[in-house]
């Protein structure tokens, strides 16, 4: 009986630590005392200083454009390359194809940012939203690439031939095939996209530029200069983001039946 | 192996056009983003820079040779060891919580898998402002810890290396207990039954039986652990304070304040090489290491029947 125990208390001590910080942090942001500690009563201030505070608006717009466009761009590349992962999958051009998409996974993101940084540097690049762009597309080729590759595995690529076979063209088959069985999985591998591009600070804080803050950079210089108390407020807001754009890839991945 | 592939996929010789064109985007755009990029920081590593913060064209030693001096090897030396010990915390808290989870119904498993994943789906830097909120030295946590006599009053929980060491743990500990959980998912417990059966007690079954059992998941655990925790820079930054600064943090300063952009590149290379070795002597020793162990597991499983 005393591992089971032993792993019921491991459990819930982990449950504990892990929801702690984040109920700290909701609680406060509608506590009305400026540095948190005794509670003041309920206030929705800093939610009103945050929206008055034209900075932050900005970020959350950079954010929004920079998440948009490198889900778009990584989505369609990703795609492909899955497509061509799992159908070549023996030739030796796809070997290397796998190790490409397959190491970015498990670099980590500071080396990701330093080695792009100097390459921009190099290339005499003005950082902006345009180098920001292009990192986000990197990282998230992979992820994408590897959640439809998964889905990809379930596919049964007679259906195609059959449909070839009762004279369907292409067009119709991408329509009333690829995307109604394929397209749970490309979304889910969007979500994750925008998901990882929306949350990334450490590769934006090395390539970005003076006009490209996002809301992460924001949320770190006013940690590291700001009020305290508007970040709780900013934080809560934010993890609402977060958690819907996670609901939603939930959804599309979890298998209802 | 050759002659293998062409039977296996329909006597393909060279690449079709279509599989070129398909692979073109992904591979071109991770050449030329990804590839050339590392290959840079390489490079660099061997230039100097210039007085206007930039790299300046001749090549030189000086900048590696600046990099092995003895306070960027002492940071170098910590880097490894909060690393390691944070890898060690997050296994012993991630094997008993996969274990007590995989033991669960099957319709609880997913949702209380979910509930530890949750806190994931926060920001990561909105994680680390949590704990700051909590560690504060006016925060909840220090004034019950000193209230209830556990702490003495001149004790501070933050900017030390252990706010860095529990708060790298909390990021990372969601990546330990995912892969180690999928492994004990599939262990079969009825094994444990038959060892206690034979007279073993519970923490030698769960020793000798679950543990190698899962090792595979304690493997990806441990690679998804420590690589991220090797590279951390926001976290040391934001909680670390000057004693907890780590190498991600010196590569950082860096490139930021005290811009040197060559050194920068040559503290990101020695980085890249500390994380690439053990990852590769790791997948080497794996082989022989799990061949080692299933022989051994093999013949007591024998024995045993």
């Amino acid at each position: 009986m005393k591992t089971r125990y032993t792993s019921l208390f491991v459990t819930l001590f982990v449950m504990v630590f892990m929801y702690l910080p984040i109920v700290m942090l909701v609680t406060q942001s509608f506590n009305s005392s400026r540095y948190g500690g005794k509670w003041n009563g309920f206030s929705l201030k800093w939610y009103e200083a945050l929206f008055n505070d034209t900075s932050v608006v900005n970020a959350a717009v950079n954010t929004l454009i920079i998440a948009a466009v490198a889900t778009a761009v990584s989505t369609v590349i990703g795609t492909c390359a899955a497509w061509v992962l799992h159908l070549y999958k023996k030739s030796k051009l796809q070997s290397a194809h796998y190790l490409l998409v397959f190491i970015p996974l498990g670099v980590p993101d500071i080396l990701m940012g330093i080695s792009l940084l100097l390459m921009f540097v190099s290339l005499g690049m003005n950082l902006g939203l345009l180098t920001v762009i292009l990192a986000h597309i990197t990282f998230c080729i992979g992820f994408v690439t590897f959640t439809v590759l998964a889905r990809l595995q379930d596919f049964d690529f007679n259906i195609i031939h059959a449909a070839q076979d009762l004279g369907a063209g292409w067009g119709r088959i991408v329509w009333k095939i690829l995307i109604p069985l394929l397209g749970p999985g490309i979304a889910a591998g969007a979500m994750m996209a925008f998901t990882l591009s929306m949350d990334d600070f450490v590769v934006t804080f090395f390539v970005g530029g003076p006009g490209s803050t996002t809301l992460p950079v924001k949320v770190y210089s006013m940690m590291k200069h700001g009020p305290p108390a508007i970040i709780n407020a900013l934080s809560v807001i934010f993890m609402a983001l977060t958690f819907t754009a996670a609901i939603a890839g939930q959804f599309f991945t979890h298998k209802k039946y | 192996m050759k002659e293998k592939r062409h039977i296996g996929s329909g006597a393909l010789s060279a690449p079709k056009l279509s599989e070129c064109l398909l692979t073109a985007p992904s591979f071109i755009w991770l050449v030329a983003f990804f590839l050339i990029p590392s290959v840079l920081v390489f490079a660099i590593a061997f230039k100097s820079a210039d007085s206007a913060g930039g790299i300046s064209d001749t090549w030189t030693f000086d900048t590696l040779l600046n990099v092995v001096r003895a306070d960027y090897l002492g940071v170098i030396w910590r880097t490894i060891w909060v690393s390691c010990l944070v890898t060690i915390i997050c296994l012993l808290l991630a094997v008993p919580v996969a274990y007590w989870i995989a033991q669960q119904k099957k319709e609880y498993r997913y949702w209380l898998l979910l509930a530890t994943i949750i806190p994931l789906w926060t920001n990561f830097l909105i994680r680390i402002f949590a704990w700051r909120v909590l560690l504060h030295p006016e925060g909840f946590l220090r004034r019950s810890l000193i209230f209830l006599g556990i702490i003495p009053e001149d004790v501070f929980l933050l900017n030390n290396i252990g706010s860095v060491i529990i708060v790298t743990v909390y990021t990372c500990l969601p990546f330990a207990i995912l892969p180690i959980y999928a492994a004990a998912e599939k262990f079969n417990f009825a094994l444990i039954e038959a060892a206690r059966d034979l007279g073993a007690s519970r923490f030698k079954a769960f020793r000798s039986i679950f543990l190698p059992g899962i090792k595979r998941g304690i493997f990806t655990a441990v690679l998804l652990v420590l690589i991220p925790a090797m590279g951390s820079y926001a976290i040391p930054d934001l909680v670390g304070g000057v004693d907890g600064e780590l190498l991600g943090n010196k590569i950082a300063t860096r490139v930021s304040s005290s811009r040197n952009l060559p050194e920068a590149a040559a503290l990101a290379a020695m980085l890249a090489l500390i994380i690439t070795l053990p990852f590769i002597a790791m997948l080497f020793k794996q082989k022989r290491l799990v061949k080692y162990i299933v022989n051994i597991r093999r013949s007591a499983g024998d024995s045993t029947k």
